[in-house]
């Protein structure tokens, strides 16, 4: 069987994965049960839908930011009005995308920087982030509790949502005509141009997209912690950007993979939890936790070098 | 069309209008009677500013992609373990700036080894240095926190002719890195390798040891600035650096130099400084609370780059 040089770039992230599951396992054999995988893996629904939305925004050769204030951002308001008044939650939610399209469009016909743009931009929704939570405080809406805490048989929930976020980012991305589109905007926004599209209108729509997954991001975040606060999810900028590059996407290019992006957030949330059954002192946890992301790049460009050499033969 | 050639021509103008703007305001708010300590503790805080976005511009000037997240860290672990190593004694505050430099060296030398040998984007390389560094200035830290000898705090604190000390130090550093940018052979090499990194090496520049200097060059100006900014703060703290990674971006991208590389512009930076510093204070004395604060800086940050961008940028 031949296979597509897609599958095998997603070869490493998922093979690094197996392979720290089962050191944990090792070190750990209790957590080998359906109480201890959802333990291990249910901070990762809320990395694993940053991460996408990153990989949109980085699909079509931009990165945000801003990520981590926006997802914090939307957790004040799940915690705060989505719980109280719905409609009105609602209501800035849609407010919140329709200013992430606006970003998209403003980047685009203004030529500029999108690290700058973006980096602005998480100085605005941290303020406001601030404005409506000035302390620590909220309460999850009680579906987003019940849907976060729900015990589905066999497959913890954590293990579910992880698979129902790939299978359907990748319809999005790499089956649907807007997908193949919006990379090709990354790839080549002059060629999509010139074959008829609005790139505009493309760049709109991804950024409105990934603002629709941060969104998703913060109401699961806030399902499992109950309550919210300004500064709960900011480092999800670089978590999300690592979870792209350790999932096999690029910078530029449209090269991205939303299977690998959510296998790479999983890959991130368990090395945590593997530091801390290593026992390694507290004060090494977050410079191993940059050891590890070295040694999974390093095996990822021995497997890229076999690639090649698969290609050139 | 002259003036709008001047201005095309000189893109820092735009940061040096706004921060000009920015002063009168603040000062004409609180009816003239700050001017003098707000000019001084303007200067004393973008010195700190930049001396990390100097070297933050090196690196962005090699090309897209090219960035350092662990300017931070870097600022953390040389603030530490130089007090550490100084120890309150006079004696040692060479020693301590040695140890400094030295810390920066290896770091430098860390980041470009992971962005070379394992071809890593520098973006998650630098981050996972930042981590790994950041893990050995807390386990050296250890909660304590160690006053600088007396000599150099004093020098850090102080003013001659008005000037703050520490805002002289960054600008023999600017002459310094202005030179090394616009005179030198090495400076020409990387504005080429920000412009086309093929054609560079293709007309024989030695494309990775430029980039190895560069990125030594700015770890070493990060850690430098983390000896003089503890050396101010009466002391290290592991927080100390976190600001300065938005900020080390902000102020050269404000400055004017090109994200996508290959211009880049040494006086842009000061006026960034001076800018970002100064929104902030003007925000204070107008009594706005923390999250009005950090919303109009943003838009604020927008607004300048709309204002002065349409250049070649990095999508």
């Amino acid at each position: 069987m031949k296979l597509s040089s897609g599958t095998i770039r997603l070869i490493i992230p998922a093979a690094s994965l197996v392979l720290l599951l089962a050191a944990v396992f090792y070190m750990q054999p209790r957590a080998m049960s359906y109480t201890g995988l959802n333990l291990l893996f249910n901070l990762a629904v809320p990395i694993a839908l940053a991460t996408i939305a990153q990989m949109l925004i980085m699909s079509v050769n931009d990165l945000d930011l801003s990520m981590g204030t926006f997802v914090s951002f939307c957790a004040c308001v799940s915690a705060t009005f989505l719980q109280s008044s719905p409609a009105l939650g609602i209501l800035i939610f849609l407010g919140a995308i329709a200013a992430y399209a606006l970003i998209g469009v403003v980047i685009y016909v203004r030529d500029l920087p999108s690290i700058v743009v973006t980096l602005g931009m998480s100085f605005v929704w941290g303020g406001l982030a601030v404005l409506i939570l000035p302390s620590p405080g909220g309460t999850a809406p009680t579906w987003a509790r019940w849907l976060m805490t729900a015990k589905p048989p066999l497959v913890p929930m954590a293990i579910v949502a992880s698979i129902l976020i790939a299978a359907v980012t990748h319809c999005i991305v790499m089956r649907s005509s807007f997908g193949v589109l919006m990379r090709g905007v990354g790839g080549n926004d002059r060629s999509v141009e010139r074959a008829g599209w609005s790139v505009l209108g493309l760049r709109a729509a991804t950024y409105a997209l990934a603002g629709f997954f941060a969104v998703l991001a913060g109401i699961a975040l806030v399902g499992l912690t109950t309550s919210a606060d300004a500064n709960i999810a900011l480092r999800y900028t670089l978590l999300s950007i690592a979870g792209v590059i350790l999932g096999g996407g690029q910078f530029v290019g449209g090269k991205v993979s939303p299977i690998g992006a959510v296998i790479g957030a999983l890959t991130l949330t368990l090395a945590g939890s593997f530091l801390s059954f290593m026992r390694i002192s507290p004060d090494w946890q977050i410079g191993a936790q940059g050891a590890i992301l070295i040694v999974v790049l390093a095996l990822r460009l021995a497997l890229n070098r076999l690639e090649k050499r698969e290609k050139s033969q | 069309m002259k003036l709008h050639h001047l201005l095309m021509a000189k893109p820092w103008i735009w940061s040096f209008a706004a921060t000009i703007t920015v002063w009168i305001v603040t000062v004409l708010f609180t009816g003239g009677a700050s001017s003098f300590g707000l000019s001084q503790a303007a200067l004393t805080f973008a010195a700190f500013s930049v001396v990390v976005g100097i070297g933050q511009m090196f690196v962005i000037t090699l090309g897209p992609g090219n960035i350092d997240l662990s300017v931070p860290a870097t600022m953390t672990l040389s603030g530490t373990l130089a007090l550490k190593l100084m120890d309150v004694q006079d004696g040692m505050i060479v020693v301590g700036l040695l140890a400094s430099i030295g810390i920066g060296l290896i770091i430098g030398i860390g980041n470009y080894v992971l962005i070379k040998a394992l071809r890593i984007p520098p973006i998650i390389a630098t981050l996972s240095m930042s981590f790994i560094v950041q893990s050995v200035a807390i386990w050296s830290n250890r909660g304590l926190r160690i006053k600088p000898p007396e000599t150099l705090a004093d020098f850090a604190t102080s003013s001659l002719f008005g000037i703050p000390n520490v805002a002289l130090v960054a600008l023999i550093l600017s002459i310094a890195a202005w030179v090394l940018l616009e005179k030198s052979i090495y400076g020409r090499w990387i504005s080429a390798i920000g412009q086309s990194t093929f054609a560079a090496r293709m007309a024989g520049i030695p494309v990775d040891g430029t980039r190895l200097v560069t990125y030594m060059l700015c770890a070493v100006l990060a850690s430098v600035c983390g000896y003089l900014l503890a050396s101010f703060s009466g002391g290290a703290a592991l927080n100390m650096g976190s600001e300065y990674l938005l900020m080390s971006i902000a102020v050269v991208v404000i400055g004017g130099t090109a994200v996508a590389g290959g211009n880049s512009n040494i006086p842009g930076i000061w006026g960034a400084s001076l800018f970002m510093f100064l929104v902030v204070s003007m925000l204070n004395t107008y009594g706005f609370g923390a999250g009005f604060r950090l919303i109009l800086t943003g838009l604020i940050i927008i607004a300048v780059i709309l204002l002065a961008g349409g250049r070649q940028s990095l999508r």
